[in-house]
């Protein structure tokens, strides 16, 4: 698959308190979850996505909480996939199971800068900072992982994909 | 080439007699976990895949613990959704509110997790039950919804650091000072993917309610998995508590470690980790003056019978001082119970304290306790990240229970040997 839009980019250690506070947690609906998505460090940042656009963050994104709440939010917020220097690891399953694209790459998100236009082919793993010309590469996915993120998600691969979309 | 204690158990559930670090498997677990947040997403899905039946009634333990007794409508109609699930398909460990705790602090107590399971949980403190020797870890609600119908989940295996903790600690110094200083020590992202394996003998002056503290908090290091070797201590609390039997493993001579790191503890202090992240601990000795409008005592860090006597000791003849609100939150309805037998509750209230019925609650912003605009809270709990108990502009302090009974005291963050009026 390939993607693209503008990158909106965040620092290291953005943790899932972060991503959706607690507070929006008694809810399941994945609209609601992904009007306060960055909510308490970014205002508004939910209304301000185009659809394709991509979160360029540093290391260890998503830590904290195990809630699937995260993902779902910034999936539902209109957000194409994620790149980082890693992820926090409940956060890189739960994106996985439930087909969020994610790609780990350092140079990459050093060489992307806010508003960027950045399309990623996650079949290959390509990052192409379309504004400077300047392409990276992620990190290839293991084994059935790949197979996981090409069903759409855990419970689509399980289903021996049947219920791809 | 041996294995670590993690590999072992991995490899068992995974039908292997060796597994690798970097391996993918796919594992059997022993006891699936998802609460009153996590669980209506992880039933959703398992609805919209179809499952029509769960693997094994007997290992789903379903806890509402978060926002309960509910706080509001909406999450009223989240613990209705695990409940008619739960008796849906006669789950049989489900908790109701007046005999649930807190979900890590819940199932060492009642036996339903022993030394050598595989537990995944859909809370990212589910590797708490590591200090009792099993494999547990912090997964999310579709794994859940997989697992509840499979039996089944996939695991990268990790690789192992081992930390080795020697001396004797002082007093009030505890697991929870074991384990902010590890974290100071590596980094919030210092254990990434990784299994943190605890030992030396320092463990062995730690109760298991203060060993499941340490392993608590693996993942503020982004661990996979804490785990302990299981000694006496850790049988002795198993043997009449065991609802099943149990297999105890222990790493090779010559299992492989990514990285090992000693530490004397006899020279720890208590440790204070100041806003925003959980590495950022300093000993008390160098907090200085930082005054207090919030002590929270409790969560599935240090919410057990040990963390209550603590804080009774450091409190008692004492008063909380004048603004400040300490809130008490026992971990389970047995903690609670076990306070009121041994005058505990009293010692609180006569402080001045609140003592509120088991819940997560504050500590992540739910109830019970949320801070205003720039307010500041001492708390026993786990993460003190931007806005974790309300305003993004309030500020948390990690500490463990005897110093936040001080601090509740002084109305500044205190060390305990400066208000307590008993013997030690």
């Amino acid at each position: 698959m390939i993607y693209k839009g503008r990158a909106w980019v965040f620092p290291d250690n953005i943790d899932t308190d972060v991503i959706i506070p607690a507070r929006f947690l008694n809810t399941t609906d994945p609209r609601e979850l992904a009007e306060h998505c960055m909510e308490d460090i970014f205002p508004g940042f939910s209304k301000k996505i185009q659809p394709g656009d991509i979160i360029v963050t540093g290391k260890n994104f998503g830590c904290g909480s195990s809630r699937e709440h995260a993902p779902i939010a910034i999936k539902e917020a209109g957000i194409s996939c994620v790149v980082a220097k890693s992820f926090a690891r409940i956060f890189y399953r739960n994106a996985i199971n439930i087909g969020l694209p994610i790609l780990e790459s350092s140079e990459a998100v050093e060489g992307i800068r806010a508003g960027d236009e950045v399309m990623v082919d996650t079949d290959t793993g390509e990052i192409k900072n379309i504004t400077s010309g300047e392409i990276f590469y992620a990190k290839p996915f293991p084994g059935f992982i790949n197979d996981i993120i090409k069903a759409g998600g855990l419970l689509n691969f399980a289903g021996g994909g049947q219920k791809n979309v | 080439m041996g294995m670590t204690i993690t590999q072992k158990i991995l490899a068992e559930h995974a039908g292997k007699n060796f597994v690798e670090p970097g391996e993918l498997i796919m594992a059997g677990v022993d006891l699936v976990l998802a609460n009153d947040i996590t669980g209506p997403v992880a039933i959703k899905e398992f609805e919209k895949a179809g499952g029509k039946e769960v693997f094994d009634k007997e290992k789903i333990a379903l806890i509402p613990d978060h926002f309960t007794p509910n706080k509001d409508i909406k999450s009223a109609e989240l613990s209705k959704a695990l409940r008619d699930f739960a008796r849906k398909y006669d789950i049989t460990h489900y908790y109701e509110v007046g005999r649930m705790g807190i979900e890590h602090a819940l199932l060492p107590e009642k036996g339903l997790v022993g030394p050598g399971d595989l537990v995944i949980g859909a809370d990212s403190h589910t590797c708490t039950y590591g200090a009792l020797g099993a494999f547990s870890t912090g997964v999310g609600s579709t794994d859940i919804a997989f697992a509840m119908m499979t039996g089944k989940c996939w695991f990268k295996v990790p690789e192992s650091m081992k930390f080795i903790y020697r001396g004797k600690p002082s007093p009030f110094v505890t697991g929870k000072d074991f384990i902010l200083f590890t974290i100071k020590d590596i980094g919030v992202d210092g254990a990434l993917y990784r299994a943190m394996e605890f030992s030396g003998e320092a463990l062995k002056y730690l109760t298991v309610d203060e060993r499941l503290t340490i392993t608590n908090m693996a993942i503020e290091a982004g661990a996979k998995n804490g785990i302990m070797e299981p000694d006496d201590v850790t049988l002795n609390y198993v043997k009449d508590r065991a609802k099943k039997p149990y297999k105890v493993y222990k790493s090779d001579d010559d299992a492989q470690y990514c990285d090992v790191r000693e530490y004397d503890v006899s020279k720890l202090e208590p440790q204070v980790a100041l806003p925003h992240l959980p590495e950022n601990s300093v000993n008390i000795s160098e907090v200085g003056d930082i005054t207090v409008d919030q002590v929270v005592i409790g969560s599935c860090t240090n919410g057990r019978i040990e963390d209550m006597r603590m804080a009774a000791k450091v409190i008692k003849g004492n008063k909380v001082h004048p603004y400040v609100r300490m809130i008490v939150i026992p971990a389970t309805q047995e903690v609670y119970l076990q306070m009121i037998r041994e005058g505990l509750m009293e010692i609180f209230v006569e402080a001045g304290a609140v003592v509120s019925t088991p819940t997560c609650g504050p500590c992540l912003g739910g109830h019970m306790g949320i801070l205003a605009k720039g307010e500041r809270a001492v708390s026993t709990t786990n993460r003190n990240f931007v806005g974790r108990m309300g305003h993004p502009e309030s500020e948390i302090y990690l500490t463990n229970p005897a110093v936040a009974a001080a601090s509740a005291v002084k109305g500044k963050i205190a060390h305990p040997m400066e208000v307590i009026k008993n013997d030690i």
